[in-house]
C-alpha cells in the first residue's frame, strides 16, 4: 500500500518547502498535476486526460475515482498534497504496541474506537469534505470530523475490522498523514477554561438583560402605583445579581486577593473594591428602601468586563508555542536485542541499548555510532541544511535526522538528559504567566486606588459633620464610579485588535502580554542560520582556476553518480550540454568521490580525500560540532591537481539587509551565529557595530549572551529558529521563532514568524509601540469619565440612573474607540 | 397589578430557558468549531444517498 517515490535521499521536508515555493510561481502554462498542483516534469504521468506529477499521485487520483469520491477536485482545483514525498517502511510499526494504542485512542470498547489526530495538511474544503468521507473508502470508518482550525480530525472506527495502524495508513496513503507525537500520548485537558468563560459571559449576558428590564421603571420615573410591586421587582433584581457577583466576578476577587497577597495592588485591586462597594449599596437600597438600587451597572459592568477578556484571548489553536522536545520526537525506536528488531516507547529506552534508525529518522538520544553510515541532516537543530558525515565511533547528537541508509547506534544518555533536551528543559520554566501582575494597567493602578480611597474619604470627611447619611453616600458612590473598568478594558482590547492584525500578517503571537513586553524591547539578537539565511536555498560558488566546458561535462557526470545531497546540489547548479559515461567510479562514504572519464582522473569531495592536510586554505575547515563548514566546500582534482572547490553557502534573505538596517535605527543589534567566521566580512556589511557580530556560539553560549544582556537591565528581543536557539529564545524577553512554514516544528517561543514576513518586522516593533501609546490615550479618556463621576459623587449625587448611563458609556466608547485607531494605524501602516 | 408579577415571573423563566440552552450549546462543544460547520453545509450531497445506505449496510 504504501509508495516508494524513486528519489529517497532527499528529507521530505525540504521538499515540502520546495513544494511551497513552486505552488507560487505556476505558470498558466506549466503543466500542473491534476492532483497537487505542482509543476510536472517533462516525464509527467498522463491518465484519462488527466496529468500526475508522480506515481504517488495518480495512485491517489486512482483510488478516489475508483470509490466515487473525485468530488474532491470538483471543489477546489489540485487540492492534494505533493505524494513523492516518501513514505518511510515500518513507520508506524509502534502502532502495534497495544499499550501506546490506549494512550493515543480517546475511547474505545473493543468494537468501536475513537481517534483524534492532529493533520497539518488540511488546508481547504476539498480536505474536509474527503476526511468527512473517509468511510466511502473502507466501510470500516463510521464517522469522521474535521476541526478546521485546529486541523484535526476525529475518527470513529470499528476496532475489530481495522486496526489503528491501518487507520493511520490509509490516511497517509491518500496525503493526510496524522502528527503522533509524544505529547498526544500524554493528553491534557484544553478547553475548559474557556468554555468556562463563555459560560459566564452567557449567565452574565442574560443578568444584564433581565435587570436593565427590570429597571426601567426607575428609569422612567414610572409612578409604580403599588410599592409592594416596586419590592418584588427590587427582589427579583437582587436574586439574578447574586450569580453575577459570586460566580461572575468571581476571578476578579481572586485576582485582587492574590496580588494584595504578593504585596501588589494590580487593576483588579479597585476594579474589585467597585464591584464590592456597588454590590453592598444596591443590596442595601433593594432591602432597605426597596428600590433596585445599582444593580444594573453592576451587571453590565460584569458582562462588558467578560466580553473584553473573550476578546483578548486570541488563540491560534493550530499553532503550539509551548512546544518541548516531547513533541519533537518520535513516539518509538526501534530497538535491536539479540538480533531481533522490536519497537519500544521512546521512555522506555535506556542507556547503552542498540537503536536502529533509518532513512528519514530521528536521532532519539546522544549515542555513538556503532555501524552504518552516518549522514546527519541538524537542520531542525541549526537551520543548517547541509548533512554532517558520522562514522562509526564518532558520537551523534540528539535531534539530527539520518539521511541515506539506516544506521545502528549505542545510546549514551536518556533521551531527557541529552545536550539539546536538557538545554530545553533547563529554561522552560520562564516568564510568569500571571497576568495580574504585568501590564500597563496594573503598573498604573497602585497610584489610581489610593487616589480614589483619598477622595472618597475626603468626602467622607467633608460631609461627615453635615449629614451623615450624605457622607456615607459620598463615600460609596465615589468608590463605585471609580470602578476602572474602561481603563482595565483598554488593554484587552487594543492589543486583543493588535494580535489579530499581527496575525493577518503571519505575525503569531501568543498572548497580548508578549505584545506589551514587545513594546519595552531595546535590544534584538539575531541568529543566523535558518534566520537570516534561507533555510534550504543555497548558493554554490566555485572558487579557483576556472573549469573549461568540457571539465564540467566530465565534473557533472561524476557527481550524477553519486547520492549525496552535496552532489545533487552541485549536480543542479551545473550548466553543462551533456553527461560522459564514467569508468571505476568509486564513492568513499565520508570523503568522496572519484572516477576515470576519457582517461581522466577526477576526484571530488572534503578535505580528507585529499592528501594535502598541511595546505592553508584547509585550515579554516576546522570547526565546532554544530557548523556546517566541513560540508560546505568540495574539492575538485582533475589529474592530480587540485584545481579548486565548490563553496556551497546559504543564501541570505534578499529583505535581511534592510530589516536590520532599519532595526540598527532603533535598536541594537546583535549577531549570534554558531558557525565560524568565515562570513564575517559579509555580515559586516550589514552591522554597524563589528563587536556586535559574534560566531561560534553553541546552544550555551547563546543562552549565557542573552542572560548577560538582560544582566545590563537590557530588553531582548531574540529572533531564532533551531532547537538550538531555543534556551535563548526562552530566556529572551520576547522570543521569536522564524519559520518557512509555521504549522512545522518550531521551538517553544513567543511568537512565530512567518519567513516571508520577516521584512516587517520593524512595523510590526513599531505598531506595538503605537499600541500602547493608544492605552495610555484611553486611560486619559476614561479618567475624565471618572472625574464627572467624581463630580455628582462627592456631592452624593449620583443617582442609579446616572451611574446606569455613565458606566455603559464609558466602556462602550472605550471599546470604540481603541477599535477603530488600531485598524486606522494598521491600514496606515500597511499591515490591513 | 399582581399578574404583572406572574408575567415576570414567567418572562425570566423563558429566558431562563434560552440560557439554558446556551450552556448546553456551549457544553456540547458547538463553540469549539465555529468555522468548519460554515464550509459543510455548502457539500453537494446529491451522492449522499447511496452512501447511507452503505453506511447501514455495514452498521448491522
Amino acid at each position: 500500500m504504501l509508495i516508494l517515490p524513486k528519489d529517497t535521499s532527499k528529507p521530505f521536508f525540504q521538499k515540502q518547502f520546495f513544494m511551497a515555493q513552486t505552488k507560487e510561481m505556476i505558470s498558466d502554462k506549466a503543466l500542473i498535476c491534476y492532483h497537487c498542483g505542482e509543476i510536472c516534469p517533462s516525464d509527467s504521468i498522463h491518465n484519462e486526460e488527466k496529468i500526475f506529477c508522480c506515481e504517488g499521485c495518480k495512485i491517489v487520483y486512482e483510488i478516489l475515482n475508483e470509490k466515487k469520491l473525485c468530488n474532491y477536485y470538483a471543489l477546489n482545483s489540485s487540492p492534494g498534497k505533493s505524494q513523492k514525498t516518501e513514505h518511510l517502511k515500518n513507520k508506524y510499526e509502534y502502532l502495534d504496541n497495544d499499550e501506546l494504542v490506549k494512550k493515543i485512542l480517546d475511547f474505545s470498547d473493543g468494537k468501536i474506537s475513537t481517534v483524534t489526530f492532529f493533520i497539518p495538511q488540511i488546508h481547504c474544503s476539498s480536505c474536509i469534505w474527503l476526511l468527512e468521507n473517509l468511510f466511502k473508502i473502507d466501510s470500516s470508518f463510521l464517522q469522521s470530523r474535521v476541526n478546521f482550525v485546529e486541523k484535526k480530525l476525529s475518527v470513529s472506527f470499528q476496532s475489530n475490522k481495522i486496526s489503528l495502524k491501518q487507520v493511520v495508513e490509509t490516511l497517509a496513503f491518500i496525503g493526510y498523514e496524522p502528527q503522533i507525537s509524544f505529547e498526544d500520548v500524554e493528553k491534557k485537558s484544553q478547553s475548559y477554561v474557556e468554555k468556562k468563560l463563555y459560560y459566564k459571559v452567557g449567565l452574565a449576558g442574560f443578568g444584564f438583560g433581565n435587570i436593565m428590564l427590570l429597571s426601567f421603571p426607575e428609569y422612567l420615573s414610572i409612578d409604580v402605583s403599588s410599592q409592594s410591586l416596586r419590592a418584588t421587582f427590587s427582589y427579583v433584581i437582587f436574586l439574578l445579581s447574586l450569580p453575577l457577583f459570586f460566580y461572575c466576578g468571581s476571578e476578579y476577587f481572586i485576582s485582587a486577593f492574590k496580588g494584595l497577597r504578593k504585596k501588589f495592588v494590580n487593576i483588579d485591586v479597585p476594579l474589585s473594591i467597585g464591584i464590592f462597594a456597588l454590590f453592598v449599596k444596591s443590596s442595601y437600597e433593594i432591602f432597605v428602601n426597596s428600590n433596585p438600587g445599582y444593580m444594573d451597572s453592576l451587571a453590565g459592568l460584569i458582562f462588558f468586563l467578560l466580553l473584553g477578556k473573550i476578546f483578548q484571548n486570541k488563540t491560534y489553536y493550530m499553532l503550539n508555542f509551548e512546544r518541548n522536545y516531547k513533541s519533537f520526537f518520535p513516539i518509538s525506536v526501534t530497538v535491536k536485542k539479540s538480533g531481533e528488531e522490536k519497537s519500544i516507547p521512546l521512555h522506555q529506552l535506556k542507556i547503552g541499548e542498540r537503536v536502529v534508525v533509518r532513512n528519514g529518522e530521528l536521532i532519539p538520544a546522544d549515542s555513538i555510532l556503532f555501524s552504518g553510515e552516518g549522514n546527519i541532516d541538524y537542520s531542525f537543530v541549526t537551520g543548517e541544511s547541509f548533512p554532517v558525515e558520522k562514522v562509526a565511533g564518532e558520537l551523534i547528537y540528539a535531534g539530527g535526522r539520518q539521511v541515506g541508509s539506516s544506521i545502528e547506534l549505542e545510546v549514551l544518555k536518556e533521551v531527557s538528559q541529552s545536550y539539546l533536551t536538557q538545554l530545553w528543559n533547563n529554561f522552560q520554566i520562564k516568564k510568569s504567566e500571571d497576568f495580574s501582575f504585568t501590564g500597563v494597567a496594573n503598573s498604573f493602578s497602585k497610584y489610581f486606588t489610593f487616589a480614589v480611597l483619598f477622595i472618597a474619604v475626603a468626602a467622607y470627611l467633608f460631609w461627615m459633620n453635615r449629614d451623615m447619611n450624605i457622607a456615607i453616600n459620598a463615600f460609596i458612590t465615589v468608590l463605585i464610579v471609580a470602578c476602572p473598568c474602561a481603563i482595565s478594558m483598554s488593554t484587552p482590547f487594543t492589543l486583543g485588535n493588535t494580535l489579530r492584525i499581527f496575525g493577518k500578517n503571519d505575525f503569531y503571537v501568543k498572548n497580548i502580554r508578549v505584545l506589551e513586553e514587545m513594546a519595552k524591547v531595546d535590544t534584538v539578537v539575531w541568529d543566523k542560520t535558518g534566520t537570516l539565511t534561507e533555510a534550504g536555498q543555497t548558493k554554490i560558488n566555485f572558487e579557483g582556476e576556472a573549469l573549461s566546458d568540457e571539465e564540467t561535462v566530465w565534473v557533472k557526470s561524476l557527481v550524477q553518480n553519486s547520492n549525496h545531497p552535496l552532489s545533487k546540489k552541485i549536480y543542479a547548479s551545473l550548466v553543462a550540454p551533456g553527461i560522459l559515461k564514467v569508468d571505476n567510479f568509486i564513492e568513499i562514504s565520508g570523503k568522496g568521490i572519484q572516477c576515470e572519464i576519457l582517461g581522466h582522473k577526477l576526484k571530488i569531495g572534503g578535505v580528507s580525500f585529499f592528501d594535502l592536510q598541511n595546505e592553508n586554505e584547509f585550515d579554516e575547515l576546522k570547526s565546532g560540532e554544530f557548523s556546517s563548514a566541513v560540508s560546505s566546500e568540495v574539492y575538485v582534482s582533475i589529474d592530480g591537481k587540485i584545481r579548486g572547490k565548490f563553496k556551497i553557502q546559504n543564501k541570505y534573505r534578499e529583505e535581511a539587509a534592510t530589516v536590520i538596517e532599519q532595526i540598527q535605527r532603533k535598536y541594537d543589534a546583535f549577531l549570534l551565529s554558531g558557525d565560524n567566521e568565515t562570513e564575517r566580512l559579509y555580515l559586516l556589511k550589514f552591522f554597524t557595530n563589528e563587536a556586535n557580530v559574534i560566531f561560534r556560539q553553541s546552544p550555551i553560549d547563546k543562552l549565557n549572551f542573552i542572560k548577560k544582556l538582560q544582566a545590563e537591565k537590557k530588553k531582548v528581543l531574540m529572533l531564532g529558529d533551531g532547537l538550538n536557539d531555543s534556551g535563548a529564545l526562552a530566556k529572551s524577553n520576547v522570543g521569536i521563532s522564524v519559520s518557512e512554514d509555521i504549522l512545522s516544528f518550531t521551538p517553544a517561543s513567543d511568537a512565530i514568524l512567518n519567513a516571508k514576513m520577516l521584512k516587517k518586522l520593524p512595523t510590526f516593533l513599531n505598531f506595538t509601540t503605537s499600541s500602547l501609546k493608544i492605552i495610555y490615550v484611553s486611560f486619559v479618556i476614561s479618567m475624565l469619565y471618572n472625574l464627572v463621576g467624581f463630580y455628582y459623587a462627592v456631592q452624593g449625587l449620583l443617582s442609579p440612573l446616572v451611574s446606569a448611563i455613565l458606566m455603559p458609556l464609558s466602556s462602550i466608547s472605550i471599546v470604540i474607540f481603541t477599535t477603530i485607531i488600531t485598524t486606522f494605524f494598521a491600514k496606515r501602516k500597511g499591515l490591513l | 397589578m399582581s399578574v404583572i408579577a406572574v408575567l415576570i415571573l414567567f418572562s425570566i423563566m423563558v429566558a431562563g430557558g434560552f440560557l439554558g440552552a446556551f450552556m448546553w450549546a456551549v457544553k456540547s462543544g458547538q463553540y469549539d468549531d465555529k468555522f468548519t460547520p460554515s464550509i459543510r453545509m455548502l457539500f453537494d450531497d446529491k451522492e449522499q444517498s447511496v452512501l447511507k445506505e452503505n453506511k447501514n449496510t455495514t452498521l448491522e
